[in-house]
């Protein structure tokens, strides 16, 4: 994506606008003024305005990423704040919430405000997530209040679940008053041992050591009862099996305040991806079973899993070019995420407008940000889609530093051709 | 190119019954070889073969340099230890920089399931597996299937068990590729929580009685016991494992047919299987030793060896 400043007038002519946040989509154009929104209307004359013809094309809010790493500090020959941004504009997205598996953590007001005085100059906006407990060890609880007076948005140990139920009661409980979810990254380690992919048919033929479905849903069950028991504000990030679905289908039906996110890599792959040992396909949760998949399309479908999050987790072609049990877990997802998402959800019969409320206006529900972002005045965040283009992705449409994607050499469908953020245009 | 559908020897699972045949013939007039007063054929003369060993072995790393010994090849073995990989040097550098000295075939053994696969995608050298992890072990699945048939005459129908920790070894996983595709029956059996799952999936049936077991085979496969891995303590005892699936004296001498008695080795006499058991007429375990030099002859020289030019 190529950047450059906003022009003072700036239309974007004759899309098919989607408003998620009002639930409407028409016809119609956007005058963008100073970067703001000015007037959105069936017909806008602006003779003086620079114009973006998005005929054919789908107008919509920026995406909103609430789970991406973005390996600032310690790992930037990974990724960077900054380089993270430009994989996030190219992918749609317009808003990002970093996890604080960096190195440090980020588990003091200090790193917190790192993240967002450094991410304060970029076109994305980053919101820090700040770690549970000191180091991610799991055992003391950080400073949550200061931490969230500096920015943090969630607290989430990622990557370590929080094996001690009584801390993840504690974090339930010491939340509550600050109004921020939190994520727990639900694998019991004790079931996972050294299990390297999801444990079926495909692990037994390979010979790799198997995650069983329950390591996810025996701790999704036990937040799910925590959540119940605290009145906390529960996240579940990557959903990855039908057992899980399950649980969180129960406890909503039940009332329970809780939103759960899964990832395009766990609806585009399956446990079977994994037969030539591709190590772009190792991440945590594993890749599950084609019955998973399946389970986990239903739960978009029927708003179970409320949120589409890449969990873009880059990692070195050195670390990735390991043998499959040395290999680091993680993926990329950023730049693919919505031609991967709505490729298979598109073909499995949901509607475009849902699919995109998964990704704009549900996650930013999810983390308290505002989620109205066509009303007059508000700085312009809009991503633009064809979603009808279909497209094979390659290496070079990768704005991150690293490449572990398995979706290098997959048919996409749909693809953003431009995103507006902070006053700024990008286009393909 | 070599003789077989593959340029590489990775698995069992993927090679074909016309491969897995030709290897057997081929093992078995090199086996008459082994029994000359001069060991040795001139067939590899020139090839140059690594034994790339990530993992600790003394017999089939043996096997193997005796059987390149036997083909005339010149052979050079690299032993690491698995820390000092997992550091240093990438996987991918030390591959290439063997295969820059120009050789022709990696014989590796690996801790890690699939470091075959990729390896193959690091260099052009002919790759065979010695063992990857807890996924396959194809030499000893083939070496296995000779002893066999040797004893037996002939795989088709064949009723073969495998007893023991079924999850973690690459020697079941081998066996059962290669012995359905041969048309032999197989059934597992060892305790439940040393059984991969689905692994009916691949064709086999299973049973948690060995006495039932025994009498239903023709040839038991008797694998060794660990009684923990990796920390986890997966036995309770050694006493109760004999109780439970050990291959012991009494349980043979109570069969109404004799069966055959194979171990792959290393063998726990006392916990996996009695002493006199191993020791018994029944017992090919020695042989199997024997045909694992003839079979590793066989894969190379097919893998390595030139074609007859076409008339």
């Amino acid at each position: 994506m190529k950047g450059k400043a906003l022009p003072k007038l700036f239309l974007i002519k004759n899309g098919d606008i989607i408003d998620p946040a009002n639930g409407k989509r028409s016809p119609g154009s956007i005058l963008l003024k100073n970067g703001r929104i000015d007037k959105i209307g069936k017909r806008i004359s602006a003779p003086e305005a620079e114009t973006y013809d998005a005929n054919g094309k789908v107008v919509t809010h920026g995406f909103c990423d609430l789970h991406v790493h973005f390996r600032e500090p310690g790992r930037e020959d990974k990724e960077t704040l900054a380089s993270g941004a430009n994989a996030a504009l190219a992918g749609g997205f317009t808003e990002v919430c970093v996890m604080p598996n960096t190195d440090p953590p980020l588990d003091t007001p200090q790193s917190i405000r790192f993240i967002v005085e450094k991410g304060s100059g970029l076109p994305v906006k980053i919101h820090p997530i700040g770690a549970i407990s000191s180091g991610q060890l799991g055992k003391e609880l950080t400073e949550l209040g200061a931490m969230t007076g500096e920015g943090a948005v969630a607290f989430s140990d990622d990557g370590i679940p929080v094996m001690d139920s009584g801390l993840m009661r504690q974090v339930l409980e010491y939340t509550i008053p600050l109004g921020v979810p939190v994520i727990n990254h639900a694998e019991d380690l004790t079931l996972k041992l050294n299990g390297q992919m999801h444990e079926g048919t495909w692990s037994t033929r390979l010979g790799l050591a198997g995650i069983p479905d329950v390591s996810e849903s025996i701790m999704v069950n036990r937040d799910l009862e925590l959540t119940a028991m605290t009145g906390g504000r529960l996240h579940i990030p990557h959903v990855s099996s039908a057992k899980s679905v399950e649980w969180i289908r129960a406890a909503k039906e039940g009332g329970l305040n809780v939103t759960a996110e899964v990832t395009p890599h766990h609806l585009f792959f399956t446990d079977g991806s994994l037969h030539a040992y591709d190590t772009n396909c190792k991440v945590a949760p594993p890749i599950r079973s084609r019955e998973d998949r399946q389970v986990l399309m239903d739960a978009v479908k029927d708003g179970t899993i409320d949120i589409i999050a890449t969990d873009h987790a880059p990692h070195t072609i050195e670390e990735k070019e390991m043998p499959f049990d040395w290999a680091p877990c993680g993926i990329i997802g950023l730049e693919s995420a919505f031609g991967a998402v709505w490729k298979v959800l598109g073909e499995a019969g949901m509607e475009l407008e849902q699919v995109i409320t998964t990704m704009t206006l549900n996650p930013r529900l999810a983390m308290g940000f505002e989620g109205n972002l066509f009303d007059n005045g508000r700085e312009a965040e809009i991503t633009i889609l064809d979603p009808d283009e279909e497209w094979i992705f390659f290496q070079e449409h990768l704005y991150s530093k690293s490449r572990n994607s398995p979706f290098i050499g997959q048919n996409l469908k749909g693809r953003v051709k431009a995103t507006i953020s902070a006053g700024w245009l990008f286009k393909q | 190119m070599g003789f077989l559908r593959d340029k590489h020897l990775l698995g069992l699972a993927e090679t074909p019954k016309e491969d897995i045949e030709l290897i057997l013939q081929h093992a078995s007039s090199f086996r008459e070889v082994l029994d000359r007063p001069i060991k040795k054929v001139p067939t590899l003369q020139g090839k140059t073969v690594v034994n790339l060993f990530f993992e600790d072995s003394t017999r089939t790393r043996i096997s193997f340099e005796l059987a390149q010994k036997r083909l005339s090849a010149d052979t050079v073995n690299f032993s690491a230890g698995r820390s000092s990989l997992k550091k240093g040097e990438s996987f991918k550098d030390t591959a290439r920089n063997i295969e820059a000295m120009k050789i022709d075939c990696i014989v590796m053994r690996h801790p890690v399931p699939g470091a075959h696969v990729h390896l193959i995608n690091y260099v052009n050298s002919v790759v065979v597996n010695a063992g990857d992890g807890t996924h396959e072990h194809p030499t000893q699945g083939l070496l296995d299937m000779m002893s066999l048939l040797e004893v037996k005459g002939n795989l088709e129908g064949l009723k073969v068990a495998l007893v023991g920790d079924i999850k973690h070894s690459r020697v079941a996983r081998s066996n059962i590729h290669g012995l359905l595709t041969m048309g032999a029956e197989v059934m597992l059996c060892g305790p439940p929580n040393l059984m991969p799952v689905n692994i009916e999936n691949l064709g086999v049936s299973m049973s948690y009685d060995i006495d039932e077991v025994l009498a239903w085979s023709d040839a038991v496969n008797v694998l060794r016991i660990q009684r923990e891995r990796q920390g986890v303590s997966y036995i309770p005892s050694v006493r109760e494992y004999r109780d439970l699936f050990g291959i012991t004296h009494e349980r043979v001498e109570r069969l109404k047919e004799p069966i055959t008695i194979m171990h792959p080795g290393p063998i726990n006499r006392g916990v996996e299987i009695d002493s006199d058991v191993a020791d018994s007429e029944n017992a090919i375990i020695l042989n199997q030793v024997l045909n694992g030099v003839a079979v590793r002859m066989a894969v190379l020289y097919l893998l390595l060896g030139d074609q007859p030019k076409a008339s």
